[in-house]
C-alpha cells in the first residue's frame, strides 16, 4: 500500500437497495459502523453522534455529509478515528469518504475510497518515499510481530 | 488489539500534519530524495547540481529538521544532514491502521446486509 488513499472493494450478496439503506439510514449505518447517530444524514449538514464500540463510548462522531445520489453514491468528510479527546482535529484537513454502489449478478459491488490524507500530490511524495520502501516493509513486520506477541 | 491500534494512531496523528506540510514543497522533496540514500550529506554536497544557494538549502533543511525528517550531526567543523525515516513510517503506519479499520467495518456491513 504505497498510496495516500485507501480503496476497498467488497462483493455483497444483497440487492443495491438493501446496501443503500444500510449505508444511508442513520440507524442502520450506526449498527455496523458502531456509532449512535443523533439524526438522519442530510447533504451539506453535519452528522453528530458518538461511538458505540465498547471502551470508546466517550468519543464523538462528527462528519459532514457531501452527496447522496440514491443507490449510487454517498460521501462525507470527517476526521478518521479522531480518538484523542484532547486533540483539536478541526485544524486538520478532513478526509473524504466515498461509497459507490454497482449492481452485479449476485448482488452489489461496493467500492469505498478514503482520500485527502495530505495536500501534497501523491506522485511527488511517492518519489521521495520510494527509496525507503525497504524500511517500511521492515517496520510493518515489526508491528506484526509486536501485535502477534501481545494480542 | 484494537486498543493498541488506537493508541498508536493518537501518537501518529499529532505529528502527521506538520510532516505533510514539510513535504509540500518541490525543493524539499528533491532534498529528501537525495538524503534518502541513507548516508549523511554536507550542505555543499546537497547544493551541488542545484540552482539553489547554500542559504536556501540550509533554510529548507531546517524545515525538514523541525519535523524530524532530517537529522543534523557535526563532523568536525562541518554539519552533516541525514534522513530519518521514522516520520514517514508513521504516516504509512497510520494509513495501514485506517485501512484495517475499514476492513473490519466492511466485514460487519457484509454480515449486516447478508443476514
Amino acid at each position: 500500500m504505497a498510496e495516500n488513499r485507501i480503496e476497498k472493494k467488497i462483493e455483497l450478496k444483497a440487492p443495491v437497495s438493501r446496501v443503500w439503506r444500510a449505508l444511508t439510514d442513520y440507524r442502520e449505518f450506526g449498527e455496523w459502523f458502531r456509532v449512535k447517530l443523533d439524526g438522519p444524514f442530510v447533504p451539506g449538514k453535519t452528522s453528530t453522534g458518538h461511538i458505540t464500540w465498547p471502551g470508546y463510548e466517550h468519543l464523538k462522531w462528527e462528519a459532514v455529509v457531501q452527496d447522496m445520489e440514491p443507490e449510487q453514491y454517498f460521501s462525507y468528510t470527517w476526521h478518521p478515528y479522531a480518538v484523542d479527546p484532547n486533540v483539536d482535529y478541526s485544524t486538520e484537513t478532513p478526509t473524504l469518504v466515498e461509497f459507490r454502489l454497482e449492481k452485479t449478478a449476485t448482488g452489489t459491488l461496493l467500492m469505498v475510497t478514503e482520500s485527502g490524507f495530505e495536500d501534497v500530490p501523491s506522485e511527488r511524495r511517492l518519489e521521495a518515499f520510494r527509496k525507503n520502501e525497504g524500511g517500511w516493509e521492515q517496520q510493518m513486520k515489526n508491528i506484526d510481530t509486536y501485535v502477534a506477541e501481545k494480542p | 488489539m484494537l486498543r493498541k491500534s488506537h493508541k498508536r494512531k493518537v501518537a501518529t496523528r499529532q505529528t502527521r500534519a506538520p510532516v505533510f506540510a514539510a513535504f509540500g514543497d518541490e525543493t524539499r522533496l528533491a532534498l529528501v530524495s537525495r538524503l534518502a540514500d541513507g548516508r549523511p550529506h554536507s550542505i555543499s554536497e546537497l547544493t551541488t547540481g542545484t540552482r539553489l544557494t547554500r542559504q536556501a538549502v540550509t533554510k529548507h533543511l531546517r524545515v525538514l529538521e523541525n519535523v524530524g525528517v532530517v537529522r543534523c550531526a557535526r563532523a568536525g567543523r562541518e554539519r552533516l544532514f541525514e534522513f530519518d525515516p521514522k516520520p514517514v513510517e508513521d504516516l504509512k503506519e497510520y494509513l495501514e491502521l485506517v485501512s484495517e479499520q475499514w476492513d473490519q467495518a466492511l466485514a460487519r456491513l457484509k454480515a449486516f446486509v447478508e443476514d
